[in-house]
């Protein structure tokens, strides 16, 4: 019986007896990626999924994401997760600001991406309208199988991605857009 | 409960003659239409009254019928005696345009949220209301949604153009 198992992610470099040489930037993305500390944003049914991916059954503490930060200047990833209002659009932006570079973005169901089923003039039609998001995962909600998977998106970019992201022209144009300093 | 509104209609008729406009059961629910002038004198006796003891206002709503000329716009005010356990519903119109209203927070402190709800959705302008602005929506939006005369959908929204649906 064959198991496929996938090995813990290496980075490439020089290896011999007792030393393995690699670029900063990657060790850096290596310690980042698993050591994410979230921000739930969590307005509604998304949120209580998002709760069973934190609980022991699927554990999202083997991701390095078990300490889930309610200050937005200590999170790393901002979790979106549950129908955002259109007031509430200029709060989500504030967190958003007050986070600290490097900074994520996870959409979370079908809400938060795009409106959902809220087709109307009090919701928001889709947080990209207001703050870039770097991962959609879609759902009405997610199962936790699938918010592991949109996390685990989120560490393949926070490894490939150059110590410096906020210094890079596309980033800047993309928060340009956004109108964010 | 059809005593209770032939009681009720016998008071206002005497008070108010022509300003009850009609008084009929709607189901098992005492319902009268009076005229706007008279709206809060007609409030004010159901409550002070001592046979009528209408002190709790339990809700008000504001509704548009763009159909009815003249009395496109309306609110209701649905009132309760705690002590009997009698519940009615006053209702009064007014033509599009004409959106004034009387304030009832003086007789029920709970109106004030009320009647801000309904000036956030339907742009009723409640007279003398000690802080009038939207409640729900954002300040910044500039039309009263719940009148029939906008789309329910977001405009804003661009996955469900006929593009989209192969039409």
């Amino acid at each position: 019986m064959s198991i496929d198992i996938k090995p813990e992610f290496k980075p490439e470099g020089i290896e011999g007896a007792g030393f393995f040489a690699t670029s900063l930037d990657k060790v850096v993305g290596l310690a980042r990626a698993n050591s994410l500390w979230p921000l739930p944003f969590a307005t509604s049914c998304c949120g209580i999924e998002f709760m069973a991916t934190m609980a022991s059954h699927y554990d999202l503490a083997r991701f390095g994401s078990e300490r889930l930060s309610f200050s937005p200047r200590q999170a790393d990833l901002l979790m979106v997760m549950g129908t955002i209002s259109k007031k509430m659009g200029p709060i989500l932006r504030q967190v958003y600001e007050q986070m600290a570079e490097p900074k994520w973005v996870l959409s979370m169901g079908a809400c938060a991406s795009s409106g959902g089923i809220f087709d109307t003039y009090s919701v928001l039609q889709g947080i990209d309208r207001i703050i870039p998001v770097d991962v959609y995962i879609p759902g009405c909600p997610p199962r936790p199988e699938q918010v592991l998977d949109g996390i685990l998106k989120i560490q393949e970019l926070t490894r490939s991605e150059s110590i410096r992201r906020r210094d890079t022209p596309e980033y800047k144009e993309k928060l340009a857009a956004y109108g964010i300093e | 409960m059809s005593e209770l509104l032939d009681i009720i209609s016998a008071k206002l008729k005497t008070q108010f003659g022509e300003g009850l406009k009609s008084a009929e059961m709607l189901y098992d629910f005492p319902v009268f239409v009076v005229d706007k002038k008279n709206i809060v004198n007609v409030l004010m006796l159901l409550k002070d009254d001592p046979e009528l003891e209408f002190t709790f206002l339990t809700t008000l709503c504001g509704l548009h019928f763009p159909d009815n000329k003249g009395e496109e716009f309306g609110i209701m005010y649905q009132l309760h005696n705690m002590k009997n356990n009698w519940r009615i519903r006053i209702k009064t119109f007014m033509p599009d345009g004409d959106m004034d209203m009387p304030t009832v927070t003086h007789l029920w402190p709970t109106a004030n949220w009320m009647e801000r709800q309904e000036y956030d959705f339907f742009g009723f302008n409640f007279i003398n209301h000690p802080d009038l602005k939207r409640i729900l929506n954002m300040d910044e939006m500039n039309y009263f949604p719940m009148r029939k005369e906008y789309p329910l959908e977001d405009a804003g929204r661009d996955d469900k153009s006929d593009k989209m649906f192969g039409r």
